[in-house]
């Protein structure tokens, strides 16, 4: 079919252009514009060029963050994708307690990220909390303020809590939509629970699990707020993340300028990363077409 | 290999049957002998997929037994039966190759490598895939897809029985014939029992020794393509298979003589009192249109080659009737006679014996 050159259809686009500059691309130019300059204060700004960027990417602080980010991002992919594809398998298929399971494991999804920090927060309270208290009486020495190690299990197993569920949903319906006949096949041909799990269920949930994994590993890679409210970043600086660090940076020290800098690349490895993402799925569906 | 028994079985998807109403298999009692190739014919929605899927044990009966030989296994798992099922549409690993589909359930039963490979390239010959071994079945055609299907249900040499639910729906009318007969000759070479289930009466007339007709969850007969022609044990039967099929009349039985709106017919045998409504029933083959015999109005004749089929109806009942071609047609007064011998009584819908046979 011949398109129609219509030149003037690009105007069809200009009111997204100007919603997605304001939106957007404005407030990114001026993070962009503290990045270049030092400032304190009264709009006064002094020409920095690029060396808040070299600061930055020589900072052991920033460094420190990163490697932290990275660790926690890995740990909860690990622990959610096997968990949430073992609870969806596990799940019953239809029916009564199907709706029953549905709504109990979304339960978690639907609390504001804020209140998450607080349950977890109390719970974990060697003198109030559910949990704490009660590791306390059975002996076990936990306190996520001051020891980095339970601060991190605190907050590895809140994140578990709060997502595994999205993977879980999103794994179910990967499974809803294998005809039953796939399963009666596999039973005919005297496959173990393994093949039925490994050439059927897996291949299936294939292209839903690599959304989960991105959502979760996108989410996980800004997490703020619940480990902020928990623990603060704390004990130490051993559970500042890259968004607390950011932050404390911006907000806390008021310097702006490393700040800026900063949350640039951050959002380039987030970019990028999900570019990654991106060329994998695409590729995969073109594999799957062909 | 062994011979399949169902003892008194019967099966309801509900799970507190009211009436007969609510079975989708009413009460059977079915041998089917080792070696045999069976088609399971009807109409769709009669219970043939359902009493498949109780042979392979994907559905268990609400009530009775399948043996295997001696052994029940009314509750044995379907793994545990070894045998072999080709569902109507394709069902393959999208991840592995041609090769390794065809060689998973060998592979599940922990066969040699060797005998395998020896396996799976004899397969691949029988069903034409033998230069494409090594692709991916993920892209490959449906009817692709189904032949390797029926290669996954065709590779296994010990399995006790295989089964097939209407498994050439979505290949070309072609490959069709061409895999129907490689089926045949596979029935020939190794003598596994196979059933085969179609609503297609050609399908199941060329691949059978013995055909087995189903009709609202009831087998109605199980007998050879000639049994089914020549003696239709249920009505049903007389119109389904045959094209076109039995005609049927309703008629009053006394002795040897049927009497049809007062008209008499003569029967070769004698029948006792018949309860019910009673019928004749008789092939359109066996209609010869003469000078003598029932009043007929002729309403159409079809030529379709060989021989013309000419539809005409009897006291407002229809009657085909099949004539060779060139047979004159009387212009009015149309009268038909029927062969002798070849008229069935029956009486609500099932067949009657004669008095003496």
């Amino acid at each position: 079919m011949d398109k129609t050159q219509n030149n003037k259809a690009w105007f069809l686009v200009l009111p997204v252009l100007v919603l997605v500059a304001f939106s957007a691309i404005l407030p990114l130019m001026t993070v962009v514009n503290y990045s270049v300059n030092d400032t304190f204060g009264q709009n006064e700004f002094f020409w920095e060029g690029l060396g808040w960027f070299e600061d930055m990417v020589t900072s052991d602080r920033l460094h420190d963050a990163l490697g932290r980010q990275i660790l926690f991002s890995l740990i909860i992919l690990a622990i959610e994708v096997p968990l949430g594809i073992f609870i969806a398998l596990n799940m019953p298929k239809g029916g009564f307690w199907a709706s029953l399971v549905l709504i109990l494991i979304s339960l978690p999804l639907l609390i504001p990220f804020n209140v998450v920090g607080t349950i977890w927060q109390i719970f974990g309270r060697v003198d109030i909390g559910l949990l704490g208290h009660t590791l306390a009486a059975m002996g076990i020495d936990y306190n996520y303020t001051n020891d980095p190690l339970d601060a991190w299990i605190t907050v590895v197993i809140m994140d578990v809590w709060h997502w595994t569920s999205l993977v879980a949903l999103l794994c179910y319906a990967g499974l809803q939509s294998i005809p039953q006949a796939y399963y009666q096949a596999a039973r005919i041909d005297q496959a173990t629970r393994w093949s039925v799990f490994r050439y059927i269920e897996l291949p299936k949930m294939k292209g839903v699990l690599l959304i989960a994994v991105l959502l979760r590993f996108m989410d996980s890679f800004m997490i703020y707020t619940e480990p902020f409210v928990v623990t603060g970043g704390g004990p130490g600086n051993s559970t500042t993340f890259l968004s607390i660090d950011l932050a404390k940076m911006a907000t806390g020290q008021f310097d702006l300028g490393p700040a800026a800098a900063f949350s640039l690349m951050y959002f380039l490895v987030i970019l990028l990363i999900s570019w990654v993402f991106y060329t994998v799925m695409t590729n995969l569906d073109r594999e799957e077409n062909r | 290999m062994s011979q399949i028994t169902l003892s008194n079985l019967a099966h309801s998807y509900f799970p507190n049957p009211k009436g007969e109403a609510d079975f989708a298999l009413k009460e059977m009692d079915h041998v089917w002998q080792d070696g045999g190739a069976y088609a399971l014919l009807g109409a769709s929605g009669c219970g043939k997929t359902t009493l498949l899927n109780i042979i392979s044990g994907l559905v268990r009966p609400s009530q009775g037994r399948v043996l295997f030989g001696d052994r029940d296994v009314t509750d044995a798992a379907t793994t545990e039966r070894n045998i072999a099922q080709v569902f109507q549409f394709p069902v393959v690993y999208d991840t592995m190759t041609v090769r390794d589909n065809l060689a998973f359930p060998l592979r599940n039963r922990g066969m040699d490598p060797a005998y395998i490979a020896k396996r799976v390239d004899q397969i691949a010959r029988m069903i034409g895939m033998e230069d494409i071994l090594n692709r991916k079945a993920r892209g490959l055609t449906a009817d692709a897809k189904q032949k390797i299907s029926l290669g996954r249900g065709m590779v296994r040499e010990d399995v006790n029985a295989i089964l097939f639910d209407e498994p050439l729906t979505v290949i070309d009318p072609h490959m069709k014939w061409e895999l129907r007969t490689q089926l045949k000759s596979l029935h020939r070479e190794f003598g596994h029992t196979m059933i085969y289930v179609t609503h297609d009466q050609t399908e199941a007339l060329t691949f059978a020794d013995k055909v087995v007709v189903m009709h609202e969850g009831r087998v109605v007969q199980m007998g050879t393509p000639e049994e089914l022609f020549e003696t239709p044990e249920h009505t049903f039967v007389g119109y389904f298979i045959g094209s076109p099929g039995m005609n049927l009349l309703d008629a009053e039985i006394l002795g040897s003589e049927a009497r049809l709106a007062g008209a008499t017919v003569p029967l070769e045998a004698g029948y006792a009192p018949v309860n019910g409504r009673s019928q004749i029933g008789v092939r359109p083959e066996y209609v010869q249109i003469s000078d003598q015999g029932l009043p007929v109005t002729i309403r159409r004749v079809e030529d379709v080659g060989r021989h013309r089929i000419v539809r005409a109806e009897f006291c407002g009942q229809p009657l085909s009737a099949i004539l060779p071609e060139g047979t004159d047609l009387p212009a009015t007064d149309a009268r038909v006679t029927f062969a002798t011998g070849k008229i069935n009584v029956y009486a609500n819908d099932w067949r009657v014996q004669p008095m003496g046979a």
